[in-house]
């Protein structure tokens, strides 16, 4: 009964938040939200399915560079298109990708995943006349339910219809993540997370469910990415480094990969404690450090886990 | 014929595990597989289960070819097996593992937007399969908190909610107390009858336990099969009692 309320009042706070907060605060709402619906799909393949991606970023910038291809050379500026679009496309990346990585576990997973994603940000780096190469390309602010918003300026453009937009999309992107955990497919998922000799023993096909988690993982990535591109304008290869997807595995270590929550809230505090210690203090990375190793050794469960305590016997987890 | 092995072989390198095996299992029956250690149990049930595909020879599954075929796709042919060292999912509660093999059978494992919540019959057969095995009121305890005893079961009883026509069994008293044994077998005897399965192997190393429920017996020795024949003429078999049972094997 907790939960229902405690989402509740969270989502009236949310819904409230542009008409209350400061415009700043309210735009640092926007990456949250992009990368809200990021770690739901990377926690799919992490947490449920026991794979630790070391290159998803690579789908990031696969959704962040659909967006700014259609706005820019072809005039698609429907968003809902570009998402669709951004989903397509990581879908096509990930297929062969995937098929590839999840014949491996562990490290080899983890490096793998890197490599693909270090040869994509190669290719965005260097292939100038694609990509715009270092300088990246531009993200042409899209319509958003057929609405052009032209009436608004890019501030109120973003705190207003493109706050709820992302919003929308969050919330869409979490019930149907809660809707695949919650399933036979789900399920199935955690068992090979904890054991994939006994997984196969009961007939579930391990590498074919470890692909379809990798395909939707990036499917939601990609999204995510398309999301993360508006408010910035501008798409580089970057958003494709092994540090963006280092980035993607903190937040959700943060947050507490053992919770369907948890990495929504790693999202949150990421962005919020960035822009907060960013603010006071130059080597953010530093403190960023401590307080990864400190969650690592203190508080493996993330923040979710100081909230919640894993109950030792009986069961309660989606 | 439910299960037929012809003439099997498996080498790892020049060292050889299995050498002209050939055994088959009729439907009713309850077969125990016994030998000393390094006389190629472990090896035979890989082969068995397609875990291994054999060096040579064939091994058939209700006349299909199952060599090497892995044992994801025999559990969805029913074939089930368990394993000598307890395979659970520590963090999945026992009602959990139990629907996971109910929804693999049904062959919906990878529905992505069914309700498992929602699913009554999962539920109610997962519960029921639970309830045969003594584990109804522990159905919402997360199997890393089980005692040993109840992990072993959940792991066999995982294998019996597949409702295979065939299962295996690695050791099935293994890791079980003296005392707790004899209630295991009795356990998994009744539970093959209430599911109507065809047949049981199992691989043991307790004769009490051998003897007590096998309808018949094959013991191997040095990767071939040493005799394969009913309990008493096993007992009677002077070469199977030197090299496999011993002196001390129960009357």
């Amino acid at each position: 009964m907790r939960t229902p309320v405690g989402l509740a009042v969270i989502g009236v706070t949310v819904l409230a938040l542009p008409l209350v907060a400061a415009p700043y605060y309210v735009t640092l709402m926007l990456p949250f939200m992009a990368y809200g619906v990021v770690l739901l799909g990377f926690n799919l393949l992490f947490g449920y399915t026991g794979l630790v991606s070391f290159g998803h970023a690579l789908f990031i910038g696969v959704g962040a560079y659909t967006g700014a291809v259609l706005t820019t050379k072809f005039g698609v500026r429907h968003m809902e298109l570009i998402l669709l679009a951004a989903a397509l496309a990581a879908a096509v990346v990930a297929a062969p990708v995937g098929a590839l990585c999840v014949r491996y576990v562990k490290i080899y997973f983890g490096m793998l995943t890197l490599a693909f994603g270090m040869v994509f940000y190669t290719f965005l780096l260097k292939f100038y006349r694609l990509t715009g190469g270092d300088e990246g390309m531009r993200m042409l602010r899209p319509h958003l339910l057929g609405h052009e918003w032209t009436g608004f300026s890019k501030t109120a453009y973003l705190i207003g219809p493109y706050y709820y937009f992302s919003l929308a999309v969050l919330a869409l992107a979490t019930l149907v993540m809660w809707r695949i955990v919650g399933s036979p497919f789900g399920l199935c998922l955690k068992t090979i997370r904890d054991n994939p000799l006994k997984a196969e023993s009961l007939g579930v096909s391990v590498p074919r469910h470890r692909w379809y988690a990798f395909m939707i993982s990036a499917v939601y990535a990609a999204v995510g990415g398309a999301l993360l591109a508006t408010p910035t304008g501008n798409v580089d290869p970057t958003l494709a480094y092994w540090t963006h997807s280092g980035n993607i595995v903190f937040m959700v270590l943060l947050g507490g990969f053992s919770s369907f929550f948890g990495p929504i809230l790693g999202a949150f505090a990421f962005i919020f404690l960035q822009d907060t210690v960013m603010s006071v203090f130059p080597y953010w990375r530093l403190i960023f450090g401590a307080v990864l190793a400190l969650i690592v050794i203190v508080a493996p469960g993330g923040l979710m886990g100081l909230f919640t305590r894993r109950p030792p016997v009986e069961a309660a987890r989606p | 014929m439910i299960l037929e092995a012809q003439d099997v072989r498996k080498l790892y390198g020049a060292y050889v595990a299995l050498d002209g095996v050939s055994l088959s299992i009729r439907e009713d029956e309850f077969v125990s597989i016994i030998g000393p250690n390094g006389a190629g149990k472990s090896t035979l049930i890989n082969v068995l289960t397609g875990v291994l595909a054999p060096s040579a020879g064939r091994v058939r599954f209700r006349d299909r070819d199952i060599a090497g075929i892995g044992s994801a796709a025999l559990a969805r042919l029913g074939m089930a097996r368990s394993f000598q060292l307890v395979q659970i999912f520590p963090e999945l509660t026992v009602l959990e593992t139990l629907q996971a093999a109910v929804v693999s059978r049904q062959g919906r494992s990878a529905r992505l937007f069914a309700s498992l919540r929602a699913d009554r019959r999962v539920r109610t057969e997962a519960l029921e399969v639970a309830a045969l095995f003594g584990l109804a009121d522990r159905a919402h305890s997360v199997a890393r908190a089980l005692p040993q005893g109840d992990k072993k079961l959940l792991d066999v009883a995982s294998a019996f909610a597949l409702q295979p026509q065939i299962i295996l069994l690695d050791e099935p008293t293994s890791g079980v107390s003296t005392a707790d044994k004899h209630a295991v077998m009795e356990i998994l005897v009744r539970a093959a009858k209430q599911i109507g399965l065809r047949a049981i192997i199992q691989v043991e190393h307790d004769m009490d336990i051998v003897f007590g429920y096998s309808d018949r017996i094959i013991a191997l020795h040095q990767g071939k099969v040493l005799a394969d024949a009913a309990p008493v003429a096993i007992r009677a078999d002077a070469r199977v009692v030197d090299m496999v049972i011993g002196r001390s094997a129960p009357c």
